[in-house]
């Protein structure tokens, strides 16, 4: 039996003190607060009762929601995973002297609010903007075609915003990858796209996994996005959490729709971290 | 001061360029301008400017943005600040629902001290939460030129004191493209033009008020607006126009912006906004219905505010100068006496305008009828909205 050394303990202590007070006893105070009552509009009792949860449990418009999230949640990250896979590739493999810009160019989106960059693709696919300006122009339509406030603009918006957290997980992922495998693999017989599939894409599924678990959780707890590029029926689990909170004024369901959201997330971490270990996940975002 | 994220300050920007008053070039020039300024002078300038004004109390207002902000930070807040040296930190929200929400989570109201308060229903809403204040009026001599028909119904809620001054008024009727919709078929149609079925993916919506879409609703469906019997109606109607709907907007640049770029062709829609995407010169146009939406907004002054600094400001605000400067900006009538005031040839041209002072023609939202429904059906709204 291995004994802890209360060094390490004592070391770890502002860390916990930190995580307990700003994530453990704010959830605390969440749960506590989805027992509450709500009597009017910003009206809340303080009481010990279960008919939000029941609420939760019983109404199908919920569970609508929660599989809605689910469903564009897997959807953002598979694509992420496809798109995501071919330019972390060619900046982890690039023989040049310049990676350093590439990675920079990957960063850079970071430095502009996420909301501007999301609002950019009313520029892009809106009447006026930049796609339908270009088909009219070459003559392809007479009018400008819909392209927005729909799943597909909300799924765009999604990727724009996401898939630089998928690229530099695989991209470490692959960096990390002895540079001779490939090459021994050619010599073994294997063609170039063997090698590949055998030997590379296994090595770097742990980035993968990484980034898909990243570019989930992050999608299933967005609002924003669907609020600006959907259209009325396109919106997430955490836009009832903003109805319920702003526009509602109920605290007490908001708080029972936010505990069942992290509860979602979290059980999802817990897997992925069950399955693979947090390693990977530390190592791309340190 | 203007206090602004870059949010919003591109969101302005982009404003601007959907209505003509800025190219594209100059637009990401700006742009590009504008994310080396903040990055390189932000820091600074902000310590500098608050050391500025350090020396008189601040007055922190919140309200709409837009050409409404534009108009008040333009002709009441910077005048006022020259000329009492006390400083109007003016931020915008999404709804005074946002407000309450921030106030109620951080447990006292600071930071916030008056708000373009909309409508007699959140006046109550505010004193019955215990955030109201008692006004002393002999420090706001500017309110004898109020008209009567606005002060009335905020004195039937606190008849001892006013706890806002009424300021403007308006109404949201109905905005569309005159290129698509003619004058006489949205006369004929009035509340019905938004459920047109051959525009479907053209209609807008305003979906950040519960009571705005229930008030259509009971229009389409035949009700009186303030004595609602059937609500599935309401809804059923709220239904058939969601179905139709490309997006419900959640602000007034959103709205403009819908517009002016041609997305939607119409929509329910607040005057003021459509006289100026009018005064640009876009071919919108923009009727009443019968027993259209009719709303007024108040300066609501919160507890705990400096109260003579923001009696100063009120006055400030409704001395006629002041005022009428405003109502020309923002595009929506003051609350100033017609018949005690001379009005300007472009107030009196504003939407909603009543010469009367009376305000008769015009249908407000019943406080008593309205906010005994909103816990039960702002929750069904938002659930209309999301497909239910």
């Amino acid at each position: 039996m291995t004994q802890t050394d209360p060094r390490a303990l004592k070391l770890l202590s502002p860390s916990l003190a930190f995580i307990l007070a700003m994530v453990v006893i704010p959830m605390a105070f969440i749960l506590v607060y989805s027992f509450y009552e709500n009597i009017d509009l910003a009206v809340d009792r303080a009481a010990f009762q279960f008919g939000n949860w029941q609420e939760l449990a019983s109404d199908g418009y919920y569970h609508a929601a929660i599989w809605k999230t689910l469903r564009l949640s897997l959807i953002v990250t598979a694509l992420a995973a496809v798109l995501g896979y071919i330019p972390a590739y060619v900046i982890a493999m690039t023989q040049t002297r310049h990676k350093w810009l590439l990675l920079l160019l990957l960063i850079m989106p970071f430095w502009i609010s996420f909301i501007i960059r999301t609002l950019s693709w009313i520029h892009i696919f809106g009447s006026q903007g930049a796609v339908n300006s270009l088909l009219m122009a070459l003559g392809l339509t007479d009018a400008p075609v819909a392209m927005m406030y729909n799943e597909f603009t909300v799924i765009v918006g999604f990727i724009h915003v996401f898939l630089p957290y998928m690229i530099l997980n695989v991209y470490v992922s692959l960096d990390g990858i002895d540079r001779n495998l490939e090459p021994a693999a050619r010599t073994l017989g294997a063609t170039p796209w063997q090698a590949f599939v055998q030997v590379t894409l296994p090595l770097s599924l742990p980035g993968l996994a990484a980034g898909g678990l990243l570019v989930f959780v992050l999608t299933g707890g967005s609002y924003v996005t669907p609020l600006i590029l959907g259209g009325p029926r396109d919106f997430l689990f955490a836009n009832l959490i903003y109805d319920a909170i702003v526009t509602e004024l109920n605290w007490p369901m908001g708080a029972t729709l936010s505990f069942t959201l992290l509860a979602l997330l979290g059980s999802v971490v817990i897997i992925y971290s069950r399955l693979m270990g947090l390693k990977q996940l530390s190592r791309a975002l340190s | 001061m203007k206090k602004i994220d870059s949010t919003k300050r591109y969101e302005k920007l982009r404003e601007a360029v959907g209505n003509g008053d800025v190219d594209r070039r100059t637009f990401f020039g700006l742009m590009g301008s504008a994310a080396i300024t903040a990055g390189v002078a932000g820091g600074a300038m902000t310590s500098m400017a608050r050391m500025a004004h350090a020396a008189g109390t601040e007055l922190h207002f919140e309200g709409w943005g837009g050409v409404v902000s534009e108009a008040l930070r333009k002709y009441a807040f910077a005048p006022y600040e020259a000329a009492t040296g006390n400083t109007v930190v003016d931020a915008t929200f999404g709804g005074e629902n946002e407000v309450l929400t921030k106030i109620k989570a951080a447990g006292g109201t600071a930071g916030h001290n008056i708000l373009h308060s909309s409508g007699v229903n959140w006046y109550k809403r505010w004193v019955d939460a215990g955030y109201g204040v008692a006004l002393n009026e002999a420090n706001i001599p500017n309110l004898s030129n109020v008209m009567t028909a606005m002060l009335d119904p905020f004195r039937k809620i606190t008849p001892n004191s006013l706890s806002a001054v009424p300021y403007d008024y308006g109404t949201t009727g109905i905005a569309y493209n005159t290129k698509y919709i003619t004058e006489a078929e949205a006369k004929e149609l009035g509340a019905n033009l938004l459920l047109r079925k051959d525009l479907k993916g053209k209609i807008g919506g305003w979906g950040g008020d519960w009571a705005n879409r229930a008030w259509y609703g009971a229009l389409q469906s035949g009700q009186d607006p303030n004595a609602i019997s059937d609500w599935d109606a309401v809804w059923d109607k709220a239904r058939e126009h969601r179905d139709l709907v490309l997006k419900y907007w959640s602000s007034g640049a959103e709205l403009m912006d819908l517009l002016a770029k041609e997305e939607i062709y119409v929509t329910e829609a607040w005057s003021g906004r459509v006289a100026a995407l009018q005064a640009q010169g876009h071919p919108i146009a923009y009727i009443d219905p019968p027993n259209g939406l009719a709303w007024m907004e108040s300066m609501f002054v919160l507890k705990g505010s400096p109260m003579a600094e923001a009696e100063e400001l009120l006055n400030f605000m409704l001395d006629p100068q002041t005022a009428l400067a405003v109502a020309s900006g923002q595009k929506y009538p003051s609350s100033l006496d017609p018949t005690k005031v001379d009005m300007p040839a472009d107030v009196q041209a504003l939407p909603a305008f009543d010469p009367t002072g009376k305000l008769d023609s015009l249908v407000f939202r019943d406080p008593e009828f309205w906010n005994a429904q909103e816990k039960a059906q702002s929750k069904q709204w938002n659930r209309v909205a999301k497909g239910a």
